[in-house]
Formats: structure tokens, sequence, C-alpha cells
């Protein structure tokens, strides 16, 4: 089925809950406002037509100072039988930082959404065990938002335990030399 | 040993072969101290711990495998850490496997070395991020470092040379009584 | 078992273990020989290669992929490439097209000949670990040969190959593929039909095709449970489309279906090599529109032309912001799933988000389902069985 197609129904059966859609270079990524995305997502993965059975991947964009919404949750979806790809983003702002878990349909987003609340502090509601997955458990601070440092030397701000054994090797690196 | 002394027998004069080993070859005797011997033994069959991390680990593999031998030198990989005198390590190391790192380094029991392989674990190589430790010499006394990303097998095998010639080198000038002057690595809070 | 008297065991197979091939932590609880529950814990390998790339150009990003899948790193390389190609709309070159066809090819056979060294090395036959190894000597030398490195090729550039591939190295190649089916078939001597083998990995493990796809399981862990998904036949990218090659798909979904499918792919990937040496045409090797790599401050230039949006909300910035904001999302078939690499460009030189969809992350989290109920010694089984690296689950 044609990917326009596939957008306008979806805007069809959800009038207001689309904000646009776009395609670019036969993929098509349509931005749905974050209240009603499991009923869109569901409804893309049960009607016979469409079937996006798999989910390819969950993740977020972060749009600091460029746009107020400041986060894109990114659903990446395909169907094995008919072959075709779609992408949908809902959006979620800084203050009311959530969104709806879909832990409960593909049963691999509870990795994928674990990654996402580490990497960039969104939480999702409803989710079995949100858990920090990448970073250590008591790490503070979300690694892949604009704001955050990529260099090594985070100063006051580093990880406890690691603080801690660079201390602990400072005494016995001043008798080496 | 005392050997018989005869008028023509010139195989029982002692001939110094390296610095601090002597032969008798009429006796088939080798004279030397016994520091000489610990270092090497301790060189000549130094059994390293699997800690491959990352990328370099492979190159680890394939140095171990047929093509690039290491047994020929007395390596026996070993997997855990109270049975190795020496831990490669090759790869990345995050801030998060730090303290594993730290804790598998005291269980090894003393004499024991580090080797650091690859950028990475020399330096934090191409990684100057949020996580990575830059280069494990920050937590944990290196004794080789082996550049290279990743160094070939050949590299990593001058490196285990080069250990063992630092293991001559510190029994030549260090008597195997003083251990209790080397350097204490403690991670422990007083 | 009176329960008054049994507890039950928790486990720690730590961050540094033999078998885990590289950094994975498994905490079982085991009641006995058998395991109640396993959580995975991953993280020990993650070194921000997302955040990192948001700070250098694309073509600076380009060897940070090669250390994602470090085992096969062209794939991962020739996926990037793909990705900023199609950003860009421009067309490769058909020679380069075959060219890296081969070496992914190449890579992937790499990887897999480490899969079975490894796999076999833990459930025990040690010999097979020596014989892969030796094949696996002879491709590093003729990477060497083209690339310079052994494991970390950089190889692929946006809009081509960066050299070009000489007749001595293309002779050599075609006597590895005439040499190479007769020492699989000595792996397979060695193990296929052993009992121990069998007992191993026969019924063990096992996932059906609906349990696999709701898992989102790609690549081979997903073929041996039935399901037809190969990102080089649905999605063709390269000359996929130009060689005739299958696709083998397992019956059953447990580990020996899974064993038997990386198995017919080697001889696969030597049908495509072949085809390729022979179907190589000549020509130019990099996209005249490539972007040029000592240009560090260039932005790329993206042809914008068919970008095509509706608009339902009232917001008159939101049509630059479209326009502005370009992203894509391209996947190859790594030796190990579907890799994926989603880009978006906000036209500097430098990319604004890049993403990556490693296979590695969703089969560590699938472990959990296929070690619950089995015995301690088939955990070292499956682990091997979806063959994960941890460079790449952890990026």
């Amino acid at each position: 089925m044609n990917l326009i197609e596939i957008g306008k129904r979806i805007k069809d059966k959800f009038p207001e809950k689309v904000l646009w859609f776009r395609c670019f270079r036969e993929e098509c990524d349509i931005t749905v406002i974050k209240e009603g995305i499991r009923d869109i997502l569901e409804y893309l993965k049960k009607t016979p037509t469409l079937e996006f059975d798999y989910l390819i991947d969950l993740t977020a964009v972060d749009f600091l100072g460029i746009r107020e919404p400041r986060f894109d949750v990114v659903y990446h979806l395909m169907s094995i039988k008919h072959r075709h790809r779609i992408r949908v983003k809902a959006q979620v702002s800084e203050e009311d930082c959530f969104i709806d878990s879909v832990a409960d349909i593909w049963i691999i987003a509870d990795w994928f959404e674990r990654e996402c609340f580490d990497m960039f502090g969104i939480e999702f509601k409803g989710h079995p065990s949100l858990k920090r997955i990448l970073m250590p458990e008591d790490w503070e601070g979300y690694p892949l938002r604009k704001d955050y440092p990529v260099s090594s030397d985070l100063g006051d701000k580093e990880w406890k335990a690691y603080k801690e054994l660079k201390e602990l090797s400072k005494e016995w690196k001043i008798n080496e030399s | 040993m005392r050997s018989l002394t005869l008028s023509y027998d010139y195989t029982t004069k002692t001939i110094e072969v390296e610095k601090g080993i002597k032969i008798v070859p009429g006796a088939n005797t080798i004279i030397t101290t016994l520091d000489n011997i610990s270092s090497w033994g301790r060189r000549s069959s130094l059994w390293p711990l699997t800690f491959g991390l990352a990328c370099c680990a492979i190159e680890m593999m394939a140095a171990g495998a047929s093509h690039y031998d290491l047994d020929r030198f007395g390596i026996i990989f070993r997997a855990t850490p109270r049975h190795s005198d020496v831990m490669i390590v090759s790869g990345t190391v995050t801030k998060k496997m730090a303290p594993v790192v730290v804790n598998i380094y005291h269980q090894m029991p003393e004499p024991r070395y580090v080797i650091a392989m690859g950028s990475c674990a020399c330096s934090g190589g191409v990684f100057n991020t949020y996580s990575t430790v830059q280069g494990v010499d920050e937590i944990l006394p290196v004794d080789v470092y082996i550049p290279g990303c990743p160094p070939r097998p050949e590299a990593l095998i001058e490196g285990i040379l080069k250990l063992q010639e630092k293991i001559k080198n510190y029994s030549e000038k260090n008597s195997l009584l003083d251990f209790h002057k080397q350097k204490k690595i403690n991670h422990r809070k007083k | 078992m009176n329960p008054e008297t049994t507890k039950e065991l928790l486990i720690n197979m730590g961050p540094q273990h033999p078998a885990t091939h590289g950094v994975l932590r498994l905490i079982l609880e085991v009641e006995g020989e058998q395991i109640k529950k396993c959580t995975p814990y991953i993280g020990y390998l993650h070194r921000g290669i997302e955040k990192l790339s948001e700070d250098l150009t694309y073509i600076q990003a380009l060897p940070l992929t090669d250390r994602l899948d470090y085992l096969s790193s062209l794939i991962n390389n020739v996926g990037f490439c793909l990705a900023v190609e199609k950003l860009m709309g421009i067309e490769v070159p058909e020679r380069a097209k075959f060219i890296r066809t081969m070496m992914a090819e190449m890579a992937r056979i790499c990887s897999h000949l480490l899969w079975i060294a490894t796999h076999a090395l833990d459930i025990g036959a040690m010999t097979v670990f020596l014989y892969a190894m030796r094949d696996r000597e002879r491709l590093l030398e003729l990477f060497e040969m083209v690339t310079g490195a052994r494991l970390t090729v950089s190889y692929p550039r946006i809009g081509g190959v960066r050299c070009d591939v000489s007749n001595e190295f293309l002779n050599e190649l075609y006597q590895f593929t005439e040499e190479f089916p007769k020492k699989v078939e000595e792996y397979e001597t060695l193990i296929d039909r052993n009992r121990v083998w069998l007992k191993r990995t026969k019924g063990i493990g096992v996932i059906s095709a609906e349990e696999a796809i709701n898992w989102g399981l790609t690549g081979p862990t997903l073929r041996g449970s039935g399901v037809y998904y190969d990102v080089r036949k649905i999605f063709p990218y390269d000359a996929y489309d130009k060689v005739d090659f299958e696709v083998p798909i397992g019956k059953n979904g447990d580990i020996y279906d899974r064993y038997k499918c990386r198995m017919l792919e080697f001889r696969q990937s030597v049908k495509i090599i072949r085809q390729c040496i022979e179907k190589l045409p000549e020509g130019a090797i990099l996209a005249e529109e490539a972007p040029e790599i000592r240009l560090l401050t260039s932005p790329l230039k993206i042809n914008k032309d068919d970008l095509q949006f509706e608009i339902y909300m009232e917001d008159k910035k939101i049509e630059d912001f479209i326009k502005k904001f370009t992203e894509v999302y391209v996947s190859v078939e790594a030796s190990r799933g579907e890799l994926g690499f989603y880009i978006v460009c906000d036209d500097s030189p430098k990319p604004y988000r890049m993403r990556v969809r490693a296979p590695s992350f969703v089969h560590a989290a699938v472990l959990k389902r296929l070690c619950e109920g089995a015995f301690i010694a088939d955990v070292i089984a499956n682990i091997g069985s979806v063959d994960i690296v941890l460079g790449e689950c952890d990026r």
C-alpha cells in the first residue's frame, strides 16, 4: 500500500491526534500527540491490511532550544507480510516528561523503553520495572540530552564509586614515581 | 658441587654464560642464584587471565590460536584470577566496569602484572566520553603498554616479551626475599 | 523435594566469564540445577558512541561504527554509508556496489567462523576453535591486502569505497572460495552428528515464530524459528538484487536449527562472493557527489526535491522545522540480525542524532525467556546460539 495512503488512513481514523506527516526518500513518518499513542499503535498492529507486527526500534530525539515540546519519542514499525515500514513520532514536553508504555503490545519494548529512560529521562507509565540499563543504577543525569557534557572528566558530578576508586588509587600513584 | 680434578680436564671449568649464570659443561651443571631461577620460572610460564573486554580481545584470541601461537611462550589462558599471573586488559574500560576490574586485580595472587593492550586501555583511545575511563592506569598499576587499535598479534607477542624482560631485570636488581618492600596496592577505605 | 530443606541459590555469572563472550552479567536464581529466573545486566561496555557521533562530522563518525560489531566491522560501515547516501540522495557506482557486497560477505564469513569457534568451544569441542581460527586468518590476510587493517577496517566511504581492489586480491579470493566449502564440511564432520552435540542442542532454547516476532528477533536467530525475513531479500541494497542466493530457514526454533542456518549461510556467502567476482563491472569506485574528505566544515548537500508533507496543526514555524530536519532509517543484514541506522540531519556538517539499532541488544533481552526452566549448562549453549557481541549491544 502506498505510504501516503497509510498516512491519510491514520489521519481519518484519529483526526485530532495526528499533527503532521511527511514522506521523504520513500519513507513515511507521522507525528502525533502523546495522549493516544497506545490506540494508534494497536490499530497499526491489528488492522488486517496494515499489520505492523514488528517493533524494530523505540528511541527518542532531543530538540533543546529548537522546538517546544522538547522530546520526540520515535517508534519504527515494520510488517513482514506486507513488506513496508513506518515511523511514528510522539511529542513529549519537558514538564510532563512521561508517555504510556507499550510493553504489553510488544515484549521487546520493555528494554527499549528502559534505554530511553536511561538516556533521556522520559518516564513510561505502566512499564513493569523502569530502571537504568546501560549506565550504573545510581548514575545521575541523562547522558543523551543536549545539555549533558560529552567528555570523560565530569568534575564534581562524577559517579560516586568511580570517584572513590580514583582517590584511593592516588595514594600508591604518588609513591610510584 | 665438587667434581674430580684431572690434569687435562678443562671441562670442569666454569663458563659464565650470562651475568649471574655459570655452567660446568663436564658435570652438566648450572650454577646460579635462587632469584634467577625463580624469575626464569615466572617469566617463562606467564598465565594470563582471559579478560577480553572489546575488540582487542579478538586479536588476543587470534594470538592464542594456531597461527600466532602463544603456547610456545608457556602461556596458558586461565579463566579464574586465582590461578593467573598477568591480566591483559584488552578493550575499553568503562566506569561501570572499573570496580569489577579492580576487584579481579585484587583476586590475583602476587606477584602479578598488568598489560594494557590497545589504545582504549592505554589512554581511552577514540572514546573520550562520559562513561569511559581514560586509560586503565587511572585505577591500576600497568607494567607494559601496547598501543594499536587493535594491535596486531605480533605486537601483543612483543609486549609479552617485554614483560618477560622486565621480570628478568627486576629480579637482577631486587632480591626475592625483599618482597615485603614491594609497593602495596590498596583500594580499600581506611 | 522437601520445601523446608531446599532453598533457591543466587548465582552471579559475572562480567568476567570465559563463556559470556564479552562483559555480560547474568544473575541466575537456581533451584538445584534448574533455573527459576534469569536476569541479564548489560552496560559494562557502554562507550557513548551515539553521543560522541554528535560531536564529530559524518566522515569522522565512520571509524566509530567499526567498533560496534567488531567481528564483522565492514558491515557496520556499509550500513552507515548507506544511510548517509540515502540522506544525501547520491547514487553509488556499480563497481563500488559489487565490491561492498563481496567484502560484506567476507566479513559475514569471518564473523560466523568466530561464532562457531566460540560456540563449539563453550560446549566442549575445542578442535573446531583451532580449525576455524586458522581459516579466519586467511580471510584477515585478504582484508589486510585491500584495506590495510585486519579487524577494524574503515573501507567503505560515503559514496563508494576507499580504493580499488587488485587482480591479485581477486585471484586469491577466488581460490579461497574453492577451498572453503571443504573446510566447512570438515567442521560438520566433527560436530554435526556427534551425540554430545545433538543432546546439548536439539530441543533446547526453543522459541516459536510468533514469540520471536514479538521479541523483535532478527537474523539467523529468527530464521531458525521458520520466519522468512532477511533484509537482503526484503529491502535489498547494494548489489544483492543482482546476485542469486538462498536464505536458509529452520523449523523447530531450537539451538540446532540456528546452528544449521548459520552453517548453510557459509555456503551461500561463498556463492555470492563467486558471483560478485565474476560479474564485477569496470568503472569508478566513488560517486562524483561524494563529500570530500578534507572539507570538515561544509554541510552535506541534501537533495530535498522529494520531500512531501501535510500539516494539520496551526503553527507558522513548523514548516521550516519540517524542511530543515530530515531523517532516514536504513538497515542492513549484519551477521547477527538487522542492524539499523537512524540519522537525523539538521543541515550541519555533524549528525544531529545518530541512533544505532543493534540486534545484539534485542537478543540479550531474549536470553531471559530462553533460559527460564532450563539447566545451567543450557545457559551457555543459549548464549552461544543467539550470538551476542557486547560492543554492539551496549554501544
